[in-house]
């Protein structure tokens, strides 16, 4: 139910922002969240964005993620 | 020290414990990644009320299937209320039998629904904890900017701190801290949850951030302390999400709500103010239901307050079956005995 993923804030057109994740895109409505900006990590739930999210928090996951998908481990660098 | 030798060290010499988790999404990710089986055998998780599908009423599902009866109705709902049984029916067998009812990822598909179905009537299931009750009140701002007179809901929404207090004033209820939900967190900040007089932690979702929450819990318990502890600071901040509660105020209100399996809880739940009436299916077409039959074989308020596990019940993996449920813990993925169904079992 309350899944939810960060993405990053690539576009905003009034209260609707086109986010990314993985070369993903998507809309998200920013009515929630009227302080994020391009460039922001956000926290999608539902299509709107909940929270802006801590950069290195993403890159954290991200590392582990290409780390399952076969990548050597970078995290502990990060 | 790995995680899990911290876990060990610090419960070494403990009484029996337990936690509880009061998300669904917790619930799966704890099954998945095997933690139940790994924890020392004086500290166990217990799941809660986690699940907003399978804490929704009969009544409401009842509701929702005989709206889907009058003709030129759509209903739009979240994929894991399908399946949800009412006292006769659910939603998918209703689809099969014609009713319009369309899966939509967020409640702003809605809108664009309604503005193609202009001769229908469109009717949204505003299920959800806080953090999805703030997106179908944002989308009801956005149905009125944009005039669209077609669009209604049809709200059962549910607020966590309620059920927690609860919990702990329920006698047969033993728990010695909580696992807070983190994504509710992000809407309601952790100041709410200061009520609180056992341990509780504000936990991520991927394994580690569950052990390290279990870390937290071990912790104050070694100390002595009782504290509302967030080790989800990437999202989750003490004030919560400020805007996000403005306007989930602005089209809500409080009342109280009643929650499949644990009954009325007070100020536990969200109504549309009159405000808002216009939109508000059950004031616009309201619809007189017979009183929800039961099923008294499922025990699945037992299961929700912690006090049982699922393979206690005697339906469970026999008559109640993910495809061929009894319950509701048991349609929704997120749903306490599905996750032991298919992880445990």
């Amino acid at each position: 139910m309350c899944l939810a993923f960060a993405a990053k804030v690539v576009e905003i057109k009034e209260s609707l922002a086109t986010v990314e994740r993985a070369g993903v895109k998507r809309a998200a409505s920013l009515m929630l969240l009227p302080e994020a900006k391009v460039g922001d990590y956000v926290l999608v739930h539902a299509g709107f964005a909940m929270q802006v999210v801590d950069e290195k928090e993403v890159a954290l996951q991200n590392a582990l993620i290409a780390e399952m998908n076969g990548a050597p481990r970078t995290v502990l660098e990060l | 020290m790995s995680l899990i030798e911290k876990i060990f060290a610090l419960a070494a010499g403990k009484k029996n414990l337990r936690f509880m988790e009061v998300c669904g999404t917790h619930t799966v990710s704890i099954f998945r990644a095997g933690i139940r089986k790994i924890l020392p055998p004086n500290v166990e998780l217990v799941s809660g009320p986690g699940c907003p599908v399978c804490v929704t009423a009969e009544d409401f599902i009842d509701k929702a299937i005989a709206y889907s009866k009058i003709p030129d109705v759509i209903i739009a709902t979240f994929g894991d209320m399908l399946k949800v049984p009412g006292s006769f029916s659910n939603l998918a067998e209703e689809a099969a039998r014609g009713a319009d009812v369309r899966v939509i990822y967020s409640p702003l598909d809605c809108l664009k629904i309604a503005a193609e179905s202009q001769n229908k009537r469109v009717i949204f299931l505003a299920i959800g904890f806080e953090t999805t009750a703030p997106t179908a009140a944002a989308t009801v701002l956005s149905a009125r900017n944009l005039g669209l007179k077609n669009l209604f809901f049809l709200s059962a929404q549910k607020l966590v701190p309620p059920a927690l207090k609860m919990l702990l004033a329920d006698s047969e209820v033993k728990v010695d801290g909580f696992l807070l939900p983190g994504h509710v967190a992000v809407i309601t900040g952790t100041k709410i949850f200061e009520f609180l007089e056992i341990p509780s932690v504000v936990a991520g979702f991927e394994a580690e951030e569950i052990l390290l929450a279990i870390i937290n819990l071990l912790q104050q318990i070694d100390e002595g302390r009782a504290e509302i502890s967030n080790e989800y600071k990437s999202v989750v901040k003490a004030e919560g999400n400020i805007a996000a509660k403005k306007i989930l105020a602005q089209v809500y209100e409080i009342v109280d709500a009643e929650w499949r399996g644990l009954g009325v809880i007070k100020n536990s739940g969200l109504k549309m103010r009159d405000e808002f009436a216009d939109f508000d299916i059950e004031k616009v077409l309201p619809l007189e239901i017979e009183p929800a039959k039961k099923n008294t074989a499922c025990r699945c308020g037992e299961v929700l307050r912690g006090i049982i596990n699922p393979p206690e019940c005697k339906l469970f993996s026999g008559a109640c079956q993910p495809l061929h449920a009894v319950g509701p813990c048991m349609i929704s993925v997120e749903g306490v005995c599905a996750a032991w169904y298919k992880y445990k079992f």
